[in-house]
């Protein structure tokens, strides 16, 4: 350990000497800057933002421009190779425009992501405080539903729960969120654990804060960071594991397109219809990639450990 | 030893007892009549005979009562067989915690314990070849990674793990397929053996078989077992006594396998238990792209169908196998670690 300080140390002296001037910056402050230098991370964000932003914004004025409509079925169609006129990616099995379903799909998938790993951040940093916090009886019931929860395999009951209440999109939603909270709870759970016992916590209990203060301005702040790397990360699996429940038949039903449901039938056309197959995968992937290296970026950016230009 | 395996046993048992509980709620809670499915017959009319399996499936008892009659069985109490209102036929099944899950909702309604015994074995192959090849190539790389240091190989392996992290595994096996089964023509498509072989074990079939869908399962865990090898591996390399061993003269060769990877692999081992898990989940969607005859698609068809006694067994099964995976690399862990106290 007193190795990588000195190399560190020494790093930093090196670094100074290229950039003089070294101003003092928040946590957060500092994040930004450092993240406006990570290239990698900023093209990750501009690619998710353009995808987004078509997916949500986009399908209405292609359907205008190409005269068409996303539910429009038309058997002369059928298997149109990309690059047909009027069909940039070719049809479906039942020839319908496949940019137009990608979109749709972007729309339900991204939407599914977005607030399912919201409502998992909500439940699992609520339970997370609640249960690192207040400990006892508290904690106990609460580790022990996330250990008997998880000690399924996840896919594994969500297919069955989803089966059984054949789910609309929001449902799905709540379904995947109820779901995904133990790891972000357990991981507030054991911050909370170390911070409270930290001399600035025992310093503000006995200037008499309260507990909702000593939560919310000492200790919620603390975990934030840590929060925003998982959350990025849970919106990444969430896609996958959407596509694959869409897949298997089991997430968002047709005709409402999502990228794993337009695979469903993929076996049924390996080789008449290999332009359906490649693309919502290629999209999947692209996304979930964008996430994780968002993730990965923050949790660089956000490292306090870090010194300024050592990586 | 003996205490630390015992008590990690006995912290088990509750977890077993609340996965009973939450199949059971599951159940419970959703929508749809199984017995109506079950008798369903337009032209007869027939209400008599759905009354019947209800009392006799203990349908008509209270919530608890029907919770315990599925964990351990009524064959020692008495059912009301003719709706009169006393109870006077002897019950038959012997419940869970003796291995009788009830019988299957599908013609035919054969025993859930058969059904669910004739698939695993498909599955642990599949899921115990993944992991195995997970681990193996993982550690592979993640040790290349380590030696190779920010050089190329340290990038491309990095590569290769992010995007296998990020691709969807039953869209690359549809890839797969279509690449290694219909252009290329080298490897079958899907199932577990050749249409033509009838019975007997020809294992080379059976090989070519299962490539592709080990390999795509494996997948996420070559990912994250390469990832973290390499991490581990440097940081075991700044340590006190790796400097100590180098100053000794030892051998590069071994310093890298006795001091470094033996003490880097220990973390990596412990999560053979959550990698379990992993597979058995991911499983289900191979077994569906490869049409791998195993637990996964029995689940999925008797989803379909609302075989709900074949679903609860299927979930306490996939549960029980996943608690003895992690108890199985607690236990791997205490007795590779000597660190670890016992109490």
């Amino acid at each position: 350990m007193s190795q990588t300080n000195t190399a560190t140390n020494i790093a930093v002296l090196k670094h100074k000497d290229a950039d003089e001037k070294h101003v003092a910056r928040s946590l957060w402050g500092d994040a930004i800057v450092h993240l406006l230098h990570d290239k990698l991370t900023i093209l990750a964000f501009i690619v998710l933002a353009l995808l987004t932003l078509i997916s949500v914004l986009g399908p209405p004025y292609v359907e205008n421009a190409l005269g068409l409509d996303v539910t429009r079925i038309k058997v002369l169609d059928r298997f149109k190779p990309p690059g047909t006129e009027g069909h940039l990616l070719g049809t479906d099995e039942y020839g319908r425009d496949q940019l137009i379903r990608l979109m749709y799909g972007g729309r339900i998938s991204l939407a599914i992501a977005y607030t399912s790993s919201v409502m998992i951040l909500a439940i699992g940093v609520t339970l997370g405080l609640a249960a690192g916090y207040y400990g006892g009886i508290v904690d106990d019931i609460i580790m022990w539903s996330i250990n008997t929860l998880s000690s399924m395999p996840p896919l594994f009951i969500l297919l069955v729960v989803s089966a059984l209440w054949s789910p609309v999109p929001e449902m799905l939603v709540i379904i995947l969120a109820l779901l995904g909270w133990f790891g972000t709870c357990r991981l507030v759970r054991g911050e909370v654990l170390s911070i409270k016992e930290r001399d600035y916590v025992l310093a503000a209990r006995a200037l008499g804060a309260s507990n909702m203060r000593l939560l919310f301005v000492h200790i919620f702040p603390n975990v934030l960071s840590i929060v925003i790397v998982t959350g990025t990360i849970i919106a990444g699996n969430l896609i996958l594991l959407e596509s694959s429940l869409s897949f298997l038949g089991l997430g968002v039903q047709p005709p409402s397109p999502t990228w794993g449901n337009m695979l469903t039938n993929a076996r049924n056309f390996l080789v008449t219809g290999f332009h359906l197959i490649v693309w919502p995968g290629i999209l999947i992937m692209i996304t979930v990639l964008c996430f994780y290296l968002i993730g990965d970026g923050l949790r660089d950016a956000l490292d306090p450990r870090r010194k300024h230009g050592v990586k | 030893m003996g205490t630390y395996v015992l008590r990690r046993v006995l912290q088990g048992i509750p977890t077993f007892f609340g996965i009973t509980l939450l199949a059971f709620m599951m159940m419970l809670f959703s929508p749809g009549d199984p017995v109506s499915l079950l008798t369903f017959n337009p032209r007869s009319g027939d209400t008599d005979s759905a009354e019947r399996i209800r009392r006799q499936l203990g349908l008509d008892k209270p919530k608890v009562t029907q919770y315990i009659y599925w964990l351990i069985g009524n064959d020692w109490t008495q059912y009301d067989s003719d709706g009169d209102g006393t109870d006077d036929s002897p019950g038959t099944r012997s419940g869970l915690l003796r291995g009788d899950m009830g019988e299957s909702l599908a013609p035919g309604h054969r025993d859930v314990t058969d059904l669910i015994f004739e698939r695993i074995p498909a599955t642990l192959l599949l899921t115990f070849s993944a992991l195995i090849t997970g681990y193996g190539i993982g550690i592979l790389l993640g040790v290349l990674a380590a030696v190779y240091h920010r050089t190329w190989v340290d990038q491309v392996i990095r590569v290769i793990s992010v995007i296998g992290n990020a691709v969807p595994q039953f869209w690359l096996g549809f890839i797969l397929i279509i690449v290694f089964s219909i252009k290329l023509d080298v490897l079958p498509m899907s199932g577990m053996r050749n249409i033509s072989n009838r019975g007997g074990l020809d294992l080379s079939d059976l090989v070519a078989h299962m490539i592709l869908p080990v390999f795509v399962l494996s997948l996420n865990t070559i990912a994250f077992v390469s990832r973290f090898t390499r991490t581990e591996l440097l940081e075991v390399l700044e340590q006190d006594f790796i400097r100590t061993a180098r100053a000794k003269g030892l051998k590069d060769s071994v310093v890298w396998w006795k001091h470094a990877l033996r003490n880097a692999l220990l973390p990596v081992a412990t999560f053979l238990g959550p990698a379990l898990g992993t597979l058995l989940a991911g499983a289900v969607v191979i077994e569906s792209v490869f049409a791998w005859p195993g637990l996964g698609s029995l689940v999925i068809d008797a989803v379909f169908q609302r075989d709900y006694p074949l679903v609860m067994g299927s979930v306490v099964i996939a549960a029980g196998m996943f608690i003895l995976g992690v108890l199985f690399s607690d236990i791997l862990y205490a007795v590779l670690d000597p660190r670890i106290r016992l109490d």
